[in-house]
């Protein structure tokens, strides 16, 4: 019935939980970052075109704006637009780089825990 | 039947006018409040003990924050943590807005419209921003100026910065809202097929389970994906590269 049995014995001192937590986190780690899982890849995805679009999308509206503002019609849109794309690859390579730095120091981290076990 | 997208319908429950402005209570109000609501029962809740050792519920609680802080203190360094508040806060509004969305029949889904998610980012990036030139003033400018490149580019690569620098918001809220529009339509045209095809409506049916589950993971990837965001943008603002 009950399934708790901590509280039957004596109360564990903090030092020793603080131990025990880290333990079992040490245990944990490798596992959790064991290669690229499908979800991640998912994720990294929809970012990678979010950031694409959204590149565009700002350089449309700006030369939209612009032309309205200066009666340019459509030469600001049009310089606009290739100028969002450029933003746009820009942003997708800097994510994707900062995605690859964070994989590989996590690859690292797990290696060195890897290490220092056995 | 029901059109797919007649779950994304803000219905207005009580009308509210403030001079020129509607500003009616309506679905969409309610599931923010109930929102709230549910993270502060969720966390008022677990922590009502705060015992030594945590029983499950203090440790979800114990587990949301630990996961905020670290992904705070890996993406934008020890100086960030004044911030832990409000990326906290960010990061269980948009996890709880989107597993609200999440309840059959009854859900709506806050983050499934544009002028909420914008208005978060839009929030995130005047924030980042001010943070940005109250710390280092003048010099935040230089965040648009690529280091090395070459003088002759230096006009055009400064608005290809710009440009990608307004895109921020843009893409933080369009990724949300997208991903929470798309999956939710998923869900109610395979639904539709289910009635639609009779005996057969076993097959969408069990793609259905499947995409419940996978919609139930992106909920939670793209509240991570927002409070990373933010955090990655914060570094920027607080570390000029």
């Amino acid at each position: 019935m009950e399934d708790r049995d901590s509280s039957s014995e004596k109360e564990p001192s903090s030092e020793s939980l603080r131990a025990r937590v880290r333990d079992a986190r040490k245990a944990a780690q490798p596992k959790a970052s064991d290669g690229v899982n499908e979800s991640h890849a998912y994720g990294i995805a929809m970012r990678l075109v979010a950031e694409l679009v959204s590149g565009l999308l700002v350089g449309f509206a700006i030369g939209w704006f612009l032309d309205k503002w200066f009666g340019t019609k459509p030469w600001m849109l049009i310089g606009f637009i290739f100028i969002g794309l450029g933003a746009g690859i820009f942003n997708v390579m800097r994510a994707a780089r900062q995605i690859e730095a964070r994989e590989a120091r996590q690859r690292s981290e797990a290696d060195q825990a890897n290490s220092k076990e056995g | 039947m029901a059109s797919p997208l007649a779950q994304f319908e803000i219905k207005t429950l009580i009308p509210l006018q403030l001079g020129e402005y509607d500003i009616s209570f309506t679905n969409s109000s309610l599931f923010m409040g109930l929102t709230v609501i549910a993270i502060m029962i969720f966390m008022i809740g677990g922590m009502r003990k705060s015992a030594m050792v945590p029983g499950r519920w203090q440790l979800s609680v114990e587990m949301c924050y630990e996961f905020v802080a670290n992904m705070l203190q890996d993406a934008a360094g020890r100086e960030a943590r004044k911030y832990f508040p409000f990326i906290f806060t960010l990061f269980m509004f948009i996890l709880f807005a989107n597993l609200m969305g999440m309840i059959p029949y009854l859900g709506f889904t806050v983050t499934s419209h544009i002028a909420v998610t914008f208005a978060m980012a839009g929030f995130v990036f005047v924030g980042v921003t001010l943070i940005g030139l109250a710390k280092h003033g003048f010099k935040f400018f230089k965040l648009f100026v690529p280091e090395g490149a070459p003088l002759a580019l230096m006009p055009l690569l400064v608005v290809i910065e710009l440009v990608s620098y307004l895109s921020r918001p843009i893409s933080l809220s369009v990724r949300l809202f997208a991903n929470m529009v798309a999956g939710h339509t998923m869900l109610k045209v395979f639904g539709g097929f289910v009635v639609a095809l009779g005996v057969l409506g076993v097959v969408p049916f069990v793609f259905i389970v499947a995409l419940t589950g996978l919609e139930l993971l992106v909920a939670c990837l793209q509240a991570y994906v927002f409070a990373i965001l933010t955090c990655m943008y914060l570094n920027d603002a607080l570390h000029l590269h």
